[in-house]
């Protein structure tokens, strides 16, 4: 299943925040764990992470920091600040209430959602 | 694991993308330390997992994404960067700054001497007031010129034996401006003091270009230099009117009048400071921002041709001479100044080993142009020159008139053969740069011997 590219673009902030709530990461590993969170249903562009955490960084919702790795090389570590987990409480609420609306779409009109890969009625 | 010489074929490949990534502005240097930082560890996860060095780094480069979808996605987040900033002190700390620092202090040390040079002579009972105007005229380039010049040399570690030559040449303007031409005074006097800065422009080449004066390469960044410091020295007195006129305002609200002290201290010092700043700033900014004048030029070149060719369709048709005022001559000059002006910035910026293009035949009827309305208009006064006399002012205006026309002609010889496949544009840059010395020995001469041959006038 592919995922809509404005909806893997809106849903990024609050995965990544999410993520980095968890403890401090790097790109790498912060990609590793979206791959895991969503068995594998969320493919993300990698290069695509960093200018989101880029964005981040700049409205201070992550910090970052150089570090150097096991391997002897610079890497890129990312914390949650405070601003973040605010930014991130109000990201839950509104994936909420959207979330909430969408089930209450599904239900009311009886909408067969495919819950196995294959299409209901084939 | 990979072997030796597979992980040293591996860096070459990660070499080779690094490089790839270097080239977008949007990225820099520490994104791309992040980025292959990623690379290198999907690259180690994949080939634990069996891959072999080549194909993990070939699946991981796809997993990172298209090189343009990345960078349009990073200039999305800073597109800052895609604007080239001027940094005088640059962020990143491997750069030594020192060099930086010390070059500010140097430049904004002479651009001080400067602004109290230009009120030395009070000291010495010459006040700035009207009746010493022509004092202050002839002396302008002389309050200015030598600190610039003693910049350059400073920069450029100009020879010993350059330097002298210099100092010679600097202490003979001064003697010129201060005897020969006050002692003569009136129209010749007046035509010294207005060409003594462009015979010492070239003094300034000298130390500008440094060792590379001889070369063709050394006076072209010469001529790009006093253009774009051209440009930046007007923006500078854009500001510092809109800065006088705010100053004046606020303090005349307190009842506080300031005129006097804008008058003969702020403007003639700012004025004087404000060269140095400026052409520190060009040195700069050089090799950070787009040259301003190539791209005046761009837009003026067409321009300037069009009216030309209108002028001349106008004049055949209507049948019309051209007037034999007295300002025609100089405004001819003038005109021919600012096609050579537009066809050297061209040249300035033009990639000599580029082939021939639609804005070359646009230089080419420019220059055309030009060359066959001075000559009309030369035609009109020439015929009745003697009539006038020959005043100092029109041996002036007419000594000008046939060096720009001398240049122009050949420049279009040349430009010509070229567009025709038959020279190469190097030796119109040639021509262009060579030909730098005839104007300042022909200011020279209006400054030295003028005074001498127009005793009368």
């Amino acid at each position: 299943m592919e995922i809509n590219k404005d909806l893997i673009a809106a849903s990024s902030t609050p995965i990544v925040l999410a993520i980095l709530v968890e403890g401090d990461s790097y790109g790498y590993a912060i990609l590793k764990r979206v791959r895991e969170l969503s068995g594998g249903r969320m493919e993300w562009t990698d290069g695509m992470l960093y200018p989101v955490m880029h964005r981040l960084e700049r409205d201070g919702e992550v910090k970052a920091r150089w570090e150097v790795a096991d391997n002897g090389r610079k890497r890129k570590y990312y914390g949650i600040t405070p601003r973040g987990r605010t930014r991130l409480k109000d990201e839950h609420k509104q994936w909420q209430a959207v979330d909430a609306t969408l089930r209450g779409i599904w239900s009311t009109r009886s909408i067969a959602i495919p819950s196995s890969p294959l299409p209901q009625g084939a | 694991m990979p072997t030796h010489s597979e992980s040293a074929q591996l860096d070459v490949q990660i070499d080779q993308w690094r490089n790839f990534l270097r080239n977008r502005r949007a990225i820099q240097a520490v994104d791309v330390v992040e980025l292959e930082d990623h690379l290198r560890e999907q690259i180690s996860n994949l080939t634990e997992s069996g891959l072999a060095a080549d194909e993990a780094f070939l699946v991981a480069v796809k997993r990172i994404g298209r090189l343009d979808a990345l960078s349009n996605e990073f200039a999305r987040e800073h597109s800052e960067r895609l604007w080239k900033q001027l940094v005088l002190a640059p962020a990143d700390a491997a750069e030594p700054q020192g060099g930086i620092t010390r070059d500010a202090i140097v430049v904004f040390s002479l651009a001080l001497a400067a602004a109290l040079l230009v009120k030395l002579p009070v000291l010495f009972g010459i006040p700035m007031v009207n009746a010493n105007e022509e004092f202050y005229l002839r002396n302008a380039s002389l309050f200015v010129l030598p600190l610039l010049t003693a910049y350059f040399a400073w920069k450029r570690n100009v020879a010993p034996a350059t330097l002298r030559w210099l100092a010679v040449v600097f202490v003979a303007a001064g003697v010129f401006a201060n005897v020969t031409l006050f002692a003569h005074g009136g129209t010749a006097g007046m035509l010294g003091a207005l060409h003594l800065p462009i015979a010492l422009w070239i003094a300034v080449g000298v130390a500008y270009a440094g060792a590379r004066w001889k070369e063709v390469a050394g006076r072209m960044d010469f001529i790009r230099f006093s253009g774009e410091l051209f440009i930046y020295y007007v923006l500078i007195a854009l500001g510092g009117g809109v800065f006088t006129g705010f100053m004046m305002m606020i303090f005349e609200a307190i009842g506080i009048t300031l005129q006097p002290f804008v008058q003969s201290w702020l403007i003639p010092c700012g004025a004087a400071g404000a060269v140095l700043v400026a052409s520190w700033l060009v040195e700069a900014k050089q090799s950070v921002i787009e040259n301003m004048v190539p791209v005046l030029t761009r837009l003026f070149t067409p321009l300037f041709a069009v009216m030309l060719v209108a002028f001349l369709v106008t004049m055949l048709w209507t049948g019309r001479g051209v007037g034999i005022q007295r300002e025609v001559l100089i405004g001819f000059d003038l005109l021919l100044a600012i096609v050579v002006a537009l066809l050297l910035y061209s040249v300035s910026a033009r990639d000599p080993r580029a082939p021939a293009g639609a804005f070359d035949v646009v230089q080419i009827v420019l220059i055309v142009s030009a060359l066959v309305a001075d000559l009309v208009a030369l035609w009109a006064i020439g015929a009745r020159i003697s009539d006038f006399g020959f005043s100092a002012n029109r041996v002036a205006a007419l000594g000008e008139n046939i060096i720009l026309l001398v240049n122009l002609s050949w420049s279009a010889v040349v430009y010509i053969r070229f567009l025709r496949g038959r020279g190469s544009f190097t030796s119109l840059e040639r021509w262009q740069t060579g030909y730098l010395p005839v104007y300042a020995a022909w200011a020279a001469i209006v400054v030295i011997a003028f005074p001498l041959v127009f005793r009368n006038s």
